[in-house]
């Protein structure tokens, strides 16, 4: 019998409705593979083999039907999910069970959507490796002693480690794409606003947004159409129907396509490899009928520094509810020490190092006397950004850059430099500060490792990214890691 | 923009950034921040260069939307034992705190 666990999620819901295999045994396999190599991986902080068995029951029964029953996912451990472990990598959450379910999350179950458990990420999504979660590192299924990108890096490497053929993620300067780029998988942040944030705990309100991933652009998008919408529950909910993003990926057609490669986003502090990778996809979809010419967009260069002062002014605001009073832990309520004191004594037991060090950079940036020279200043570039995107829009249908300047580095190798590991969120911020839909699609190796290829479209435009997508992923190799450490 | 040469940020400064965001750090971790903090802050200060002279407005969200209201109906809540379920510490139907008033106040 085929091995269920390499089957996309298209191919998983034709297995079930054949009657190749039921949702159950569907599910048992993945808990089966989970609990063969997660050991090694650490995609999963918590795996919910009840409720997954029980969902897939259902499936079984016939009580849920769509594209989609039956076929399991990885959910992000920063989405609530009503009784089930919920900790975003902190201590300071470990053992809160949410009392609800996020729309996402409410969303899946009803699509009949499988759900695994909860995956790994760096502590409340602040990083590009997973090694700043409280509970250790997730390992890149291509290379162990490598990182899976991050935030999202536990649903990542459960993609490439074939744990599950689907995942959420969310980004907020890149934490869905940066992942995706380098554990070769595809990965989808919508417009802002595009998927529900209702039960998304809460990073940077303004950026913070949730999407899809997969192994296929296909089963990308139809995870997409499942989660995305409009909610009451989120008063910043657009209110329009969701693009065709399932009709987009089947296109696999770019003819007369118009993509721009942004002039900024390449050059020094690019691997070579990613270089040359970017540029073969590229002229790919050039062979496929796509246009291509070079777009400048000279502001770009100023969305790293704006984004670490935007972002983490909101976090230092939205943090302030980790208060040792209304969820997760306490730490030093003696009977003696004031409210103030076991707040700050919690806080620095239960928040890791990047978590303070944002913490401490918000907190500056909003103080009076630094707001409007720090805050103030790096929402003006968020304008100008936006302005370089509505410019290149009067000349190109899509802009594409690589996803990320480099490939999965060593575990360790930038945890020292705060810096260097902001650095590779520099091609996928912009779009962060603009708004507009972005998507990393795999575009091959360097040395035996995965290359993203970025595609950034206009706000409400979620199509045309998976439209090239589609194109791309049929025109190039398929391509899989060769899982050598487990045998 | 503070002067471009001298530190951005103090350990001093920190240590109060850090009381005012109810952080209790000990001395090595502020003595750490401090350091990172002024390189990160003198990386981010290069905004100032294309901000400082033209007059753009500032933009707080990707997505203009007007006021978002719901209808004034009353709707259900979550049952005040699952809501308290994860505190810390609950007594009488209520989040339990550590004092607030001392013998001072």
């Amino acid at each position: 019998m085929t091995d269920l666990t390499r089957l996309t999620a298209v191919e998983t819901r034709e297995a079930i409705t054949s009657g190749q295999a039921s949702a159950v045994e569907v599910a048992q396999a993945h808990l089966d593979r989970i609990a063969a190599v997660d050991d090694r991986v650490h995609a999963f902080l918590h795996v919910d083999a009840d409720g997954a068995l029980a969902q897939a029951k259902r499936v079984d029964a016939g009580e849920i039907t769509g594209p989609l029953a039956g076929v399991p996912l990885a959910l992000k451990d920063v989405m609530t999910m009503e009784g089930i472990p919920t900790t975003c990598g902190s201590r300071i959450l470990e053992g809160w069970r949410p009392p609800y379910d996020a729309t996402v999350t409410a969303r899946l179950k009803a699509a009949g959507v499988v759900i695994l458990g909860k995956t790994n990420m760096d502590e409340f999504a602040m990083g590009s490796s997973t090694e700043h979660s409280a509970y250790g590192p997730t390992r890149n299924p291509w290379d162990l002693d490598r990182i899976p990108g991050g935030s999202g890096g536990g649903s990542s490497a459960a993609l490439a480690s074939y744990q599950a053929p689907l995942a959420i993620g969310t980004d907020t300067g890149g934490s869905i794409r940066q992942p995706a780029s380098v554990t070769g998988t595809v990965g989808v942040k919508p417009t802002y606003g595009g998927v529900s944030r209702y039960g998304l705990v809460a990073f940077s309100s303004s950026l913070d947004q949730a999407g899809p991933c997969a192994r296929t652009v296909l089963d990308a998008a139809l995870l997409h159409e499942v989660i995305a919408g409009h909610d009451p529950r989120d008063s910043t909910s657009i209110d329009a129907p969701v693009p065709p993003v399932v009709d987009a990926a089947r296109l696999r057609d770019v003819t007369g396509l118009r993509i721009g490669v942004v002039k900024e986003l390449q050059g020094d502090g690019y691997e070579a490899g990613v270089t040359a990778r970017f540029e073969e996809a590229v002229e790919t979809l050039r062979g496929l009928g796509a246009t291509v010419s070079e777009v400048s967009c000279p502001h770009f260069d100023y969305a790293l520094p704006a984004y670490y002062l935007i972002a983490p002014s909101e976090a230092s605001s939205n943090l302030a509810r980790f208060d040792a009073v209304r969820y997760g832990l306490r730490v030093g309520d003696d009977g003696v020490a004031s409210l103030e004191e076991v707040m700050a004594k919690t806080r620095a037991v239960g928040f890791g190092a990047e978590v303070k060090r944002r913490i401490i950079l918000g907190t500056y940036a909003l103080s009076s006397g630094y707001y409007d020279a720090y805050y103030g200043q790096a929402q003006k570039v968020r304008t100008l950004i936006t302005r370089d995107f509505q410019a290149a829009w009067s000349q190109v249908d899509v802009l594409v850059a690589p996803t990320c300047p480099t490939v999965a580095f060593p575990l360790g190798a930038k945890l020292e430099d705060p810096l260097a590991m902001y650095k590779q969120d520099i091609c996928s911020i912009p779009a962060n500060l603009y708004g507009g839909p972005a998507a990393s699609f795999p575009a091959g190796l360097s040395d035996g490792l995965p290359v993203g290829l970025q595609v950034m479209a206009p706000t409400l435009r979620e199509d045309l990214l998976y439209q090239v997508g589609g194109a791309l992923e049929a025109a190039l190799p398929a391509q899989a890691p060769t899982l050598s450490w487990e045998s | 923009m503070p002067e471009a040469d001298a530190p951005k940020i103090g350990r001093e400064e920190v240590a109060h950034l850090a009381r005012l965001a109810r952080l209790a750090l000990d001395d090595s971790e502020l003595d750490l921040l401090a350091g990172q903090l002024d390189v990160i802050l003198r990386a981010v200060a290069q905004i100032s260069e294309v901000t400082d002279a033209a007059d753009v407005p500032p933009t707080s969200h990707a997505v203009p939307l007007e006021n978002v209201t719901r209808p004034d109906v009353v709707v259900p809540s979550l049952p005040r034992d699952q809501v308290l379920a994860g505190a810390p510490a609950a007594e009488n139907g209520r989040f339990r705190v550590p004092q607030i008033l001392t013998d001072e106040a």
